[in-house]
């Protein structure tokens, strides 16, 4: 059998979030019961999750969730970590032994700082040279996998259908500001655990239900700086595009969207003034990162989440409200599930980012 | 009435396959293929029904209390399907027959590939607003789109009738600028010459309580293909 990463995967999936405005603190459950209506869009073969504010007693620290094939592999790799990061704490990430879930990897985390020693010597900052360590493990170091990497936020992902995953690591015991979803229907992968969404890099992470068809072009680009796509899989390129363009290059999350989901020349045309300017600038700037094909995406980051549809808009998206809260889900069900009275419910329209932050200071 | 919250779309659709006459389902959260297939049901449903709600309807006739989800009546072939609500993307696919009424908006591509053949005409009715590429590849039947309570939103969205070569598409008010495509024609016409649109709109009206005589004070936009053969200019004679 192959394994992830030697094998094209196209995928289906579901996807859902939801988000305190207020900086509230919620458990998992809520995300996890959202997933019971998508059932159909998943085939068991992947689901995951992401939740931002989960570890505030280490919100200085990065947590690294990392995925072992043995316990020599996580031996070396803690080797590796030891000379460049100052290790805070360490231990299994809990789970439930559960029929539902099988062939389990090792799976561990870590709170840990780079040290200052190393990052004076190279010249770089804490986050590149994060993003450089998760990039080295997981394209060199055989049978070890970092699949989450940012500060006071985690995923949690596996083989199996979304709502199992969700018991299975017990994300009822988590408070989290934030949540995002993913389930997943892989038509033709052996299925590996690091190919489950979300993916994340830093505290960036991506949920994608779609079929991208411009990942060769994209992978191609946005590994000219530095990012290797280990995985064949449009979601990482997708995550790897988001990190490029908001920490690189600093663009707003707004002007991000313009570049992936770039207005059709012939609408910039129709707009006229400044606006039509800035996209002209964005697209002739970043032509490589323009991402053609069905998707619709939530993206994750410390203190808020982005919806984003394909400009196009191939794929289905739902969002809803209610008090502080937003929902987010491929379907409208599922929203409602989360929230039976959530209001002003809306499908955004392909190529309109949905911008959800945190109020300032409350995460 | 049956509670069918937590239930698989199997379960759901067996009930309404081994239940004569009437069926009434409340807490509907997104089952799948509600009435696939069906003739002769009548059902109605509270909550949000999952994607193909009434795919290849054959007759039944289903009443939402909510919003449906994507592909309402894919590929129906009769009877009608009413939404108290808001529907989403690709409502009527390839849909040959029957009608689909929607109080509320339509998302992206609302009758996509609908057709018609001798006596079946399907028809499309929407309320409010409609999404981008309403009527995509249209080869026959009629849409209409009523626009009402809009909110300053525009009533259709960019890119109608894009591939449109069969069928006509009402909606109401002046949409000429809209963007339609050159393969298109569009003309405006008075609330008093919809012909046998005006019994959809009627039927509109008395399903959702709206004033039919306000509704068609309006003049409305006329589209329809200017060709028999609109592929003509696409593809170089061999």
């Amino acid at each position: 059998m192959k394994k992830e990463g030697e094998i094209r995967i196209p995928s289906g999936c579901a996807i859902a979030a939801a988000i305190s405005r207020e900086g509230r603190r919620f458990t998992g459950e809520l995300i996890t019961e959202a997933m019971k209506p998508m059932h159909d869009r998943s085939n068991g073969l992947g689901g995951g999750f992401a939740a931002y504010g989960i570890y505030p007693e280490h919100r200085d620290e990065y947590a690294f969730h990392m995925f072992f094939d043995s316990r020599a592999t996580r031996k070396d790799c803690e080797a590796f970590l030891r000379e460049h990061f100052e290790i805070v704490g360490s231990g299994a990430v809990p789970t439930r032994k559960m029929p539902e879930i099988t062939d389990e990897p090792i799976i561990w985390r870590y709170f840990a700082v780079p040290l200052p020693s190393v990052l004076r010597s190279l010249q770089i900052d804490e986050k590149e040279f994060v993003v450089r360590t998760v990039m080295k493990i997981n394209s060199e170091m055989k049978g070890a996998y970092v699949f989450s990497s940012g500060k006071n936020m985690g995923t949690f992902k596996a083989v199996g259908y979304p709502e199992d995953i969700g018991v299975y690591y017990k994300l009822d015991e988590y408070e989290g500001y934030a949540w995002t979803a993913h389930g997943r229907y892989p038509t033709n992968t052996p299925g590996w655990w690091g190919g489950a969404h979300p993916f994340t890099l830093l505290d960036c992470s991506v949920v994608h239900n779609g079929e991208i068809s411009s990942y060769d072009a994209n992978r191609r680009f946005i590994e000219m700086y530095g990012y290797r796509c280990t995985l064949q899989t449009d979601t990482e390129v997708i995550t790897y595009i988001m990190d490029y363009l908001t920490r690189v290059q600093k663009l707003t999350l707004r002007e991000a969207a313009a570049v992936v989901a770039a207005p059709f020349w012939k609408k910039i045309g129709q707009s006229g003034g400044d606006a039509a300017e800035e996209m002209k600038y964005l697209r002739t700037v970043f032509p490589s990162l323009l991402v053609t094909g069905p998707f619709s995406i939530v993206m994750g980051f410390t203190g808020g989440i982005m919806a984003l549809n394909d400009r196009l808009k191939l794929r289905s998206m739902t969002v809803g409200e209610k008090d502080d809260m937003v929902y987010i889900a491929s379907e409208e069900a599922s929203v409602r599930t989360m929230e039976p009275d959530a209001e002003n419910v809306f499908a955004p329209a392909g190529g309109e980012p949905v911008i959800v932050k945190v109020k300032e200071g409350a995460f | 009435m049956t509670d069918i919250k937590g239930a698989d779309f199997r379960s759901v659709n067996a009930l309404v396959r081994n239940t004569q006459g009437a069926l009434e389902l409340t807490g509907c959260r997104g089952q799948r293929f509600i009435a696939a297939g069906s003739a002769g049901r009548e059902i109605f449903i509270h909550g949000t029904p999952g994607n193909a709600l009434g795919a290849y309807l054959n007759g039944s006739e289903i009443t939402v209390f909510g919003n449906a989800q994507d592909a309402v009546g894919d590929t129906m072939n009769s009877g009608k399907i009413v939404v108290h609500g808001n529907i989403g993307d690709a409502a009527g696919y390839a849909m040959r027959g029957g009608a689909i009424y929607v109080k509320g908006n339509a998302g992206y591509r609302a009758g996509i590939h609908m057709k018609e053949y001798g006596e079946k005409k399907p028809v499309i009715v929407i309320g409010g607003r409609a999404g981008s590429f309403l009527g995509e590849y249209q080869a026959g039947g009629t849409i209409a789109v009523l626009g009402i309570g809009c909110g300053g939103q525009p009533t259709v969205g960019d890119y109608p009738c894009t591939g449109m070569h069969g069928g006509k598409m009402l909606i109401r008010g002046d949409m000429r600028e809209a963007g339609f495509p050159e393969s298109v024609s569009c003309r405006l016409i008075g609330g008093d010459e919809l012909g046998e649109s005006a019994d959809h709109i009627r039927e509109f009206c008395s399903l959702f309580g709206a004033d039919f005589g306000e509704i068609t004070a309006s003049v409305f936009t006329l589209v329809t293909p200017d060709s028999k053969n609109p592929y003509k200019r696409m593809y170089v004679a061999n």
